[in-house]
């Protein structure tokens, strides 16, 4: 997509979920079953005390890996600071930290 | 005392020596290993107070006190600790005196190493032995209280309650080798001495056994298979004592002038993690303290087992056990030995291997850093922010004594990296802490004001904020009022304090609350407070304990609290209070709430 007078059309943002390597997530909803339960209230990342730094929201990484989006996930993820406000508020009762936990343990910075 | 055998010899000796020379070898393996595994700089530190003459006075006060008289124990059930000093005192006195009758009568014989232990068998008395008579009735009486203890241990198989505990550990196959092994060693001794006591002499427990004996049994070839019989006894507990929980015995001795030397743990199995593994007696204390033994599911989950599968190298049990705990600290107050089942699981947790390493040092600490110099900075924390009442009470008491504060995470700040530190991801915790150094640093306060225990906790413990002064609101409020900076009143209310784990157990807090309630209302307490009290349930410390997993453990924690009918329960932690007044039947509140409604001006 070049520029056209002056003007570019900037790529498509479309997810293709059949060239989207599900192992990874499939595995981690095994070790984590609680990750079914959320229901995108978005409560976690209103009160991400990091989100306020880095727009870090657990509601959004769970979202970028069902959709194989994997890299924002894991440059999302590497702002959070443990402290467990999310799973104070969490209305589904998930227990995020041990979540994150598991995704930090699972995929891999690159 | 003349010697009945030349040769000073008998076979029935061996099972004895080769237990010893086994155990010695193991322990002196074990102890090289330990101390090599220490960071070097601990190993030199840990030699400098071996010969530093403060803590080797502590060292052997300890050691007397710990190992032989179990003076923890006796505070706990009178009953438990004389069974433990009975056996431990009883037979170091055994060995003590058999040591004195061989240098005594037969000093050449002193450099044989199981002569004292069967010196009774090796010799015979003769006219000038009554000089010895003294000796011979400390022998008998140290045997009989070691008896008394082994029966009492016997009936504390049975009955654990008379003990004052519920429950008490599953022993291991090899821990009922031992534990049996263990309970025959006193009674063979009495039955072998009993045998000889008319060749050899005795007091009032042996000889009046020898005239029973020789009643039915005078043929004196009997002695010998009951002298076998003991020494394989002894032979038998020393061969599989590394392998039973009794190796707590030679650890203890390891691990009391490491904790003195003030070594901390640095690798999850090494050094002192690992003296401390070895030296947990399985006496299972740590299954009654255990908030969450209120389910029975999670019993297995407690420190003794955690300790026993960390010596067995159960990678899977290990990992859950100690991701499931609350780090309440709650065994670690109560254990005897000493025995840090907290810090012991957050160094298990630092080992695991992560894909993902949260980094913040785009973090820019410049907009967060207000000026405040001469004021006090108040950093509410992560948890306050959720319950924004104890913020507003504080600011409000903080009017009220006209105390300049500022506060430093008005619009959100950066945790304070203690829950980051309990999952035992210390490189990210480190980072918090050098960006919120910097924050409070640049600020130019004098104070720092936490309302929250968890950030209390890590700021006293991690943070290098030379010269500034650290104090948990509990603290301040208490010094406001005595310095008649807040009058407070008092009502008609009858408080109960829930002492937070971070705070009481974790910072030593415990009485500055009590004394500010006390001024605002009638205070009793919970049934077990201070060192003992009953986490909420509500820990960030816990991985793996889920939301509903936990309201067993509240609802414990709010039975013990409501025992004397308080009407409202007062807590210091915003992560208490939100957790309690899910399940409470009353009000529960911060302390700062109570004392902003009891002040005027």
């Amino acid at each position: 997509m070049g520029n056209i007078f002056g003007f570019s059309i900037s790529p498509s943002s479309t997810v293709n979920l059949d060239n989207v390597d599900f192992t990874l997530f499939d595995r981690l909803h095994e070790l984590e079953p609680d990750a079914w339960k959320c229901m995108s209230c978005g409560s976690c990342g209103a009160t991400c005390p990091a989100g306020n730094f880095s727009g870090m929201s657990l509601r959004k990484v769970l979202h970028n890996l069902q959709r194989g989006k994997e890299k924002e996930a894991v440059k999302m993820l590497q702002n959070c600071m443990l402290c467990g406000k999310c799973s104070i508020v969490c209305p589904r009762g998930i227990n995020t930290r041990h979540l994150i936990l598991s995704i930090c343990k699972l995929y891999k910075e690159d | 005392m003349r010697e009945r055998f030349l040769t000073g010899y008998n076979d029935f000796v061996l099972p004895f020596m080769i237990g010893m020379v086994f155990i010695l070898s193991y322990c002196i393996i074990a102890l090289i290993r330990i101390i090599a595994q220490l960071p070097k700089e601990d190993r030199r530190h840990f030699f400098v107070s071996l010969v530093t003459p403060k803590t080797l006075v502590k060292n052997i006060k300890d050691i007397f006190c710990d190992c032989l008289l179990h003076v923890k124990i006796w505070k706990r059930n009178k009953l438990l600790g004389y069974m433990h000093s009975s056996i431990a005192f009883g037979w170091f006195m055994l060995i003590i005196v058999g040591h004195i009758e061989v240098l005594l009568y037969t000093p050449h014989r002193a450099k044989l190493f199981y002569y004292p232990i069967f010196f009774r068998y090796f010799v015979a008395e003769t006219e000038s032995t009554m000089k010895g008579a003294v000796l011979f009735f400390l022998m008998d009486f140290f045997l009989l209280v070691v008896l008394s203890g082994i029966v009492l241990a016997i009936v504390k198989r049975i009955r654990s309650r008379m003990f004052g505990m519920r429950r008490t550990t599953n022993p291991s196959f090899l821990d009922l080798v031992g534990l049996y092994s263990l309970w025959s060693i006193f009674p063979l001794r009495l039955l072998a001495e009993g045998f000889t006591a008319d060749i050899s002499g005795g007091s009032f427990l042996t000889k009046s056994l020898n005239y029973v004996f020789t009643s039915f049994l005078s043929d004196h070839a009997n002695m010998l298979p009951s002298w076998w019989a003991y020494s394989c006894a002894l032979g038998i507990f020393f061969c599989v004592l590394p392998f039973t929980r009794y190796m707590h015995i030679p650890s203890e001795i390891l691990l009391i002038p490491l904790r003195n030397a003030g070594i901390r743990i640095r690798h999850a199995r090494k050094g002192l993690a690992k003296a401390e593994v070895y030296s947990c007696p399985s006496c299972g204390l740590c299954i009654d303290a255990c908030p969450m033994g209120v389910q029975k599911a999670n019993i297995k989950d407690t420190t003794v087992y955690l300790n026993r599968q960390i010596r067995r190298n159960n990678e899977t049990r290990i990992e859950e056990i100690s991701d499931k705990c609350l780090l309440c600290g709650k065994c670690t107050a109560i254990c005897p030995v000493g025995v840090e089942g907290d810090k012991l699981r957050i160094a298990q947790r630092s080992i695991r291997k992560y894909g993902i390493n949260p980094d913040y040092s785009s973090i820019s600490t410049g907009p967060l850093t207000c000026d405040s110099r001469g004021k006090v900075l108040y950093y509410s924390g992560c948890m306050t922010a959720l319950t924004p009442s104890i913020r507003k009470a504080m600011e409000s008491v903080l009017r009220k004594a006209g105390v300049e504060y500022e506060l430093m995470d008005k619009d959100g700040g950066i945790c304070c990296g203690r829950p980051m530190w309990m999952a035992g991801r210390f490189d990210q915790a480190k980072q918090m802490v050098e960006k919120n150094t910097e924050i409070i640093k640049g600020s130019g306060a004098g104070t720092l004001l936490l309302t929250c225990p968890i950030c209390y906790k890590i700021f006293k413990e991690r943070y290098r904020l030379d010269g500034i002064r650290v104090v948990h609101h509990t603290e301040f409020i208490d010094s406001l009022i005595s310095e008649g900076r807040l009058k407070v009143r008092r009502d008609t209310n009858k408080y109960v304090y829930h002492d937070p784990c971070e705070l009481g157990r974790g910072s030593g807090i415990y009485e500055q609350p009590r004394n500010v309630l006390l001024r605002a209302g009638t205070l009793v307490e919970a049934a077990k407070n201070r060192k003992e009290s009953i986490c909420c349930g509500g820990s960030v410390g816990s991985l793996t304990l889920g939301f509903d997993k936990r309201k067993a453990l509240t609802e414990n924690s709010l039975n013990n609290l409501t025992v004397a009918s308080p009407d409202i329960i007062v807590t210091a932690c915003p992560l208490c209070l939100n957790t309690l007044s899910r399940y409470a039947d009353r009000k529960v509140e911060d302390i700062a709430e109570t004392i902003d409604r009891n002040t005027s001006n």
